[in-house]
């Protein structure tokens, strides 16, 4: 029962991913893609993560892949941020 | 069945004819570089490829370190190759 | 079924390792190229975890996919997008295609007959053996440190001797102006967490996957998220100290053999009793190594005042004055 669950789930993460993934090629500009990339996959990943850590029996597993899980989320907040930001300023300021 | 061993070992040699092509076609000292590269990873895929004894059994160890010693070697091996370009574009703009 | 399920995503990761394989190769535009290579070593973590080599999963999703895509990236960051590209005469073109598929037909055959034979006498079998005398349980750290740890010294050598190079050739690249406060926030949390997961790592490759090549990547990473951001108290810091870290790896490496030699029989003859300290000891002093190398790798030379060995501790004298 909590395999079929935990496949449900996953498969759901996995079409969430499909759909970040569309995004990133049908989307007209940086903007549109970006937004569709971080909310799609951050979704994609919160329920594969649920999924998986559904059908792990180990405790301490489970923490690891929670720990994964807020990792990428901040990461992807993050480099999102400043992607836009860098767009925005015209692309001329780095170094 | 087609063993995965087989298969997997083919895509390595794909990707090393691929990567080693395209160091010899390309003139840019990037484009080679990377093609450089990738051909390394088709060693390395065949290794690895070879390595491997199924889903039940552990596999063989030796090649593992091997490889291991190749990512990282072709890694410093990248960065000295980049700096020497480096170095050309600097000694060419003066 | 489940064998056909497999078969099916084995196809499926293959393809997409050629494919990326290709689009890195046949692109003449530097960007686009980094950007493939950089997803093609992802996935080649993939396939490593899928053929049962997590210790090179992790190694290539450090190295392969993160650390060089920085340093690709850090050195294209100036290039001119427009690049004249010369076509080849065809019949070199067909020189060069012509012996690459003869050369693939001849790997091909020769994997296909490699893979035909029995198995024998197998050195998998042997190694498997002597792991429980390594010291470790891990058998690919037993294999690096214990078995062929010449292989891993020469290897210790080669990455010194580049850097080397890359310090002699260079001097640092321009540092990055400091980055805004969300990135230095984050830092706060990351770099912290990098150095404990490096160490986490560096423990656990005695009976898991992990180790000192791993660890000193990961370590890598963190300095160089720290050379990028450059937040207040990274840049007080005097960078002399690195090229220490430089070579302790090969010095305790060598040391640990001598000493072997004096007490046991042959350099790197461990004495089983002490074999994991003393590869604990050794992994540590190489993942140092490790980490400063890579991380010198990316400033792309050598910080001011390494010129020669004089100006350097007259700066280091300085550095200890401002700081």
């Amino acid at each position: 029962m909590i395999d079929i669950l935990a496949l449900t789930i996953i498969l759901g993460g996995v079409f969430f991913y499909m759909t970040g993934s569309i995004g990133l090629i049908r989307l007209p500009d940086l903007f549109s893609r970006l937004h569709a990339l971080s909310k799609a996959d951050n979704t994609g990943l919160a329920l594969i993560t649920l999924g998986i850590a559904m059908l792990e029996p180990d405790k301490i597993l489970i923490f690891k892949l929670i720990l994964v899980w807020l990792l990428m989320l901040a990461a992807s907040a993050i480099s999102s941020h400043l992607i836009a930001k860098h767009a925005l300023s015209g692309g001329k300021q780095d170094d | 069945m087609i063993s995965e061993q087989l298969l997997f070992a083919l895509c390595g040699i794909g990707i090393f004819s691929i990567g080693l092509r395209a160091t010899l076609i390309h003139q840019q000292l990037l484009s080679r570089l990377l093609a450089l590269n990738v051909c390394g990873a088709g060693v390395f895929l065949i290794f690895i490829a070879i390595a491997y004894r199924g889903e039940t059994q552990i596999a063989d160890p030796v090649p593992h370190a091997l490889v291991l010693t190749g990512i990282v070697v072709a890694v410093s091996a990248m960065a000295m190759a980049l700096a020497l370009r480096h170095k050309l574009k600097d000694l060419n703009d003066e | 079924m489940t064998e056909w399920l497999w078969l099916f995503l084995d196809l499926t990761l293959i393809l997409l390792l050629l494919t990326l394989a290709w689009l890195t190769c046949a692109t003449h535009n530097n960007q686009k190229g980094v950007t493939y290579f950089i997803a093609f070593g992802l996935l080649l973590a993939l396939a490593w975890a899928r053929l049962k080599a997590p210790d090179l999963a992790l190694a290539e999703a450090v190295i392969g996919a993160g650390i060089s895509g920085a340093l690709l990236l850090a050195a294209i960051k100036h290039d001119d997008d427009a690049q004249s590209v010369n076509k080849l005469p065809s019949i070199k073109l067909w020189m060069v295609n012509l012996l690459t598929v003869a050369l693939a037909t001849l790997m091909g055959w020769g994997v296909w007959h490699g893979l035909e034979l029995s198995d024998g006498n197998r050195l998998a079998d042997q190694v498997l053996a002597q792991v429980p005398e390594s010291g470790v349980t891990n058998p690919v750290t037993a294999v690096l440190l214990n078995f062929r740890a010449y292989d891993t010294l020469l290897e210790l050598a080669v990455v010194l001797t580049a850097v080397l190079a890359v310090l002699t050739l260079n001097p640092m690249r321009k540092t990055y102006v400091p980055a805004e406060p969300i990135l230095q926030t984050m830092l706060s949390w990351l770099v912290p967490l990098l150095v404990v997961t490096s160490g986490y790592l560096l423990w656990v490759g005695a009976h898991a996957p992990g180790g000192a090549f791993q660890a000193g990547a990961l370590l890598a990473s963190a300095l160089i998220l720290l050379q990028l951001a450059q937040p207040t108290a990274y840049q007080a810091i005097n960078l002399n100290w690195m090229r220490f870290l430089l070579i302790v790896g090969i010095a305790v490496f060598v040391s640990v053999g001598l000493l072997m030699m004096f007490l046991n029989t042959a350099f790197l003859g461990y004495s089983s009793s002490w074999s994991g300290i003393l590869i604990l000891v050794i992994e540590t002093a190489a993942t140092f190594s490790i980490a400063s190398a890579l991380a010198i790798a990316y400033m792309g030379g050598r910080p001011d005042g390494w010129e020669t060995f004089e100006t350097s501790t007259s700066s280091g004298h300085q550095g200890g004055k401002h700081s």
